[in-house]
């Protein structure tokens, strides 16, 4: 067996709105080994948490379609299943968290129901003994009294404690691959550490790959090996995390870094932030989508798409003048007077 | 030293449960803040942060009077607020305004911008039709929109851009107070980054006095001169920022500054992970609130609730271990030592 568990190649995903066309997410690829992590970063719109409900095509169909490309799971071609297979995969070999654990539990429901719910679907168990592995599921993500909490609802939980209930009903059937969208964002710092502290546990039992989607740098370098950097809809630069840490070469990315409040950055200073806000991505855009943030920007940028190039090794950047011949000089937050070029 | 703004003493809301019996005061209550003491001064941002359902923001609009108090006062500039008859409360509002955190709810979509901003002045009786347009344009620019976007509506804006919205509103009437709570929560690092820039500057420029709520101990370390650390209704330790993030004496703050996540891949972390999630405030735990989540307490957090005590540099810290010989809080170094193993 191939030590790559996803590939994705070449993603695109539209949606369609009266007569525009907005598209979400424009030739994504990455690929993913077993027991490895990968981050996706970017601004909200860029177009991750649509890549990430992709894998699993649970993109509302219509308005959003999948357009191009192709997801391999294992030797599956994703895209090219039937529905009957596909639901066999879903919360089976890939499952999915999202966002806010208050609304993607059903309140009508027991949590344990619905922990249950997902093992009888894919696995051949009775109902005792799915029960016993739910209990054993709720004990596994540390929610204490587990026996008694299987038969609360969901509004008797904190929301720390439902995020626990979903990573529980997602790993129930030991998933080759889960997929977290920003698994904490709605959650208070504290209960983030957990959090972040509980699916790494888990990982190492349980022999779990997962997609990390955040828009919070601190995420990914607590949890990630590999991440991607998004941007309207394109990768603009992928490589290992601490090679992006490191050494970090698109401009965004950059302005992605420096934004970012850390320890080092003194009050007196003014925080370094990207000017403008990211394009509208019903319109078309030629050429590099960052071009009109950006403070390299030149001619040439508006004119042609830069394509993904290797410009160090497993390192890959869309920047035209980020090559292996040739470098900027990365000058940390300076704005350039940018009047000159319209977009 | 200068006089202080704003001066709140003892300030507690309880809001009370539905009771079983009609038409009797239930006993329960929610006691959402329960005595807080805080002075402002001119010109100063003073942070409060603290996990969601400590109260912060229910503070924000005690100080406000958005909500009566249960009991307390809440001075500014020396008159009291709190029971003031309300022609002239609507006077004291000018000099205190808000900019809240959704920037997609707080506007009403059905009016302009320029209708939105010019507002505030209407209701005060400020000015003219022409000089409210000029002061308009005026505030738009201010804010880093152009005059020209006062005939849009808020659904053409962004995230950001509505949040300017939103602080040009609080400027409209020159307040010397302005309360923002969670500015910067719902948008992204690279906006946020443009509107706390903004607020530094207007308040510079200005000489606005800010209180801060958030729950991003980032943002706030950055923004603040001042931090109060809330937890369950109470401040439990308040101090200069330098004294909070350095010098902190309460294992609650030790433990939120240690969940801050990474800055590097490269970063060791030595975590405070607390147990569970913030408790119950109808039935809060009895003596220190944050005893059940503690991992420092002792038999007399069970009973005794401490008090805030000073320890010098005017930082304040309510916490038993202070009274202890050796605080074991002292042993462990907030600062990581990262930077000792690179000099290596």
């Amino acid at each position: 067996m191939s030590d790559t568990l996803l590939t994705v190649e070449n993603l695109e995903v539209q949606f369609r709105s009266g007569s525009s066309t907005t598209k979400a997410v424009n030739g994504v690829s990455f690929s993913l080994n077993r027991k490895e992590n990968i981050g996706i970063v970017g601004e909200s719109g860029s177009g991750k948490s649509v890549t990430a409900t992709s894998l699993l095509r649970l993109i509302p169909n219509p308005p959003g379609k999948i357009t191009g490309g192709r997801i391999v799971f294992e030797d599956k071609d994703l895209l090219r299943l039937s529905d009957k297979e596909m639901r066999k995969i879903r919360g089976n070999e890939i499952s999915m968290i999202f966002q806010d654990p208050s609304t993607s539990l059903n309140p009508v429901y027991t949590i344990g129901n619905q922990i249950v719910e997902s093992i009888k679907t894919h696995q051949h168990l009775n109902k005792k003994e799915a029960k016993e592995k739910a209990i054993h599921m709720l004990e596994l993500v540390g929610i204490p009294e587990a026996r008694k909490r299987f038969s609360m609802y969901p509004h008797e939980f904190s929301g720390g404690m439902r995020q626990r209930v979903m990573i529980a009903i997602a790993l129930a059937c030991n998933p080759k691959l889960l997929i977290a969208d920003e698994p904490t964002t709605a959650l208070d710092v504290t209960v983030q550490a957990q959090i972040l502290n509980l699916m790494k546990d888990l990982q190492h039992s349980i022999d779990t790959s997962i997609v990390m989607i955040t828009h919070d740098l601190g995420v990914i370098w607590e949890t990630c090996d590999k991440m991607l950097v998004m941007y309207a809809g394109n990768v603009v630069e992928s490589g290992t995390v601490q090679e992006i840490y490191d050494n970090p070469l698109h401009p965004y990315t950059w302005g992605l870094l420096d934004s970012q409040i850390t320890e080092s950055v003194s009050s007196e200073e003014e925080l370094n932030a990207i000017p403008g806000s990211p394009p509208d991505l019903s319109l078309d855009i030629t050429g590099c989508p960052f071009a009109a943030r950006c403070p390299f920007a030149e001619e040439i940028c508006l004119k042609k798409t830069p394509e993904m190039i290797e410009a160090a090794e497993g390192h890959f950047t869309a920047c035209h003048f980020q090559t292996k011949e040739h470098r900027l000089d990365r000058k940390e937050g300076k704005v350039h007077d940018r009047s000159n070029i319209k977009s | 030293m200068t006089e202080a703004i704003l001066k709140v003493r003892n300030l507690k809301k309880h809001f009370y449960l539905d009771s079983p019996i009609p038409f009797k005061k239930s006993d329960q209550s929610v006691k959402a803040v329960d005595g807080v003491s805080f002075d402002v001064f001119p010109g100063e941002t003073l942070g409060v942060v603290g996990e969601s359902g400590c109260g912060k923001s229910t503070m924000a609009r005690l100080v406000n009077q958005l909500i009566a108090p249960t009991e307390g006062t809440v001075e500014l500039n020396g008159e009291n607020l709190v029971n003031m008859n309300k022609e002239k409360l609507r006077v004291f509002r000018k000099t205190i305004q808000m900019v809240f955190q959704d920037p997609f709810a707080s506007l009403d979509p059905r009016k302009t911008v320029g209708e939105l901003i010019a507002e505030p002045l209407v209701i005060h009786k400020i000015g003219n039709k022409t000089s409210r347009k000029e002061r308009v344009k005026e505030l738009l620019e201010v804010v880093g929109l152009r005059g020209s976007h006062s005939g849009r509506y808020p659904h053409e804006f962004s995230g950001g851009q509505r949040q300017r919205i939103n602080i040009a509103r609080a400027l409209a009437l020159n307040p010397d107070v302005i309360i923002c709570d969670e500015p910067v929560s719902a948008l992204d690092v690279s906006v946020q980054a443009q509107v706390i820039n903004l607020l530094k500057k207007l308040q510079k420029d200005f000489n606005l006095t800010y209180i801060f709520i958030s729950h991003d101990l980032n943002v706030v370390r950055y923004v603040c001169d001042r931090i109060a650390v809330m937890y369950l209704g109470k401040i439990v330790e308040m101090g200069t920022y330098k004294e909070i993030y350095e010098d902190s004496k309460h294992p609650y703050t030790r433990a939120l500054l240690s969940s801050i996540p990474k800055e590097s891949p490269n970063e060791i972390k030595e975590r405070i992970i607390l147990k569970g999630s913030v408790p119950s405030p109808i039935n809060p735990p009895s003596g220190c609130h944050f005893h059940e989540r503690c991992p420092f307490a002792m038999d007399v957090c069970k009973v005794k609730s401490p008090e805030l005590m000073d320890v010098g540099n005017g930082h304040q810290s309510s916490c038993h271990l202070l009274e202890l010989e050796n605080n074991p809080l002292s042993d462990i170094p907030i600062k990581k030592k990262e930077e000792e193993m690179e000099c290596h």
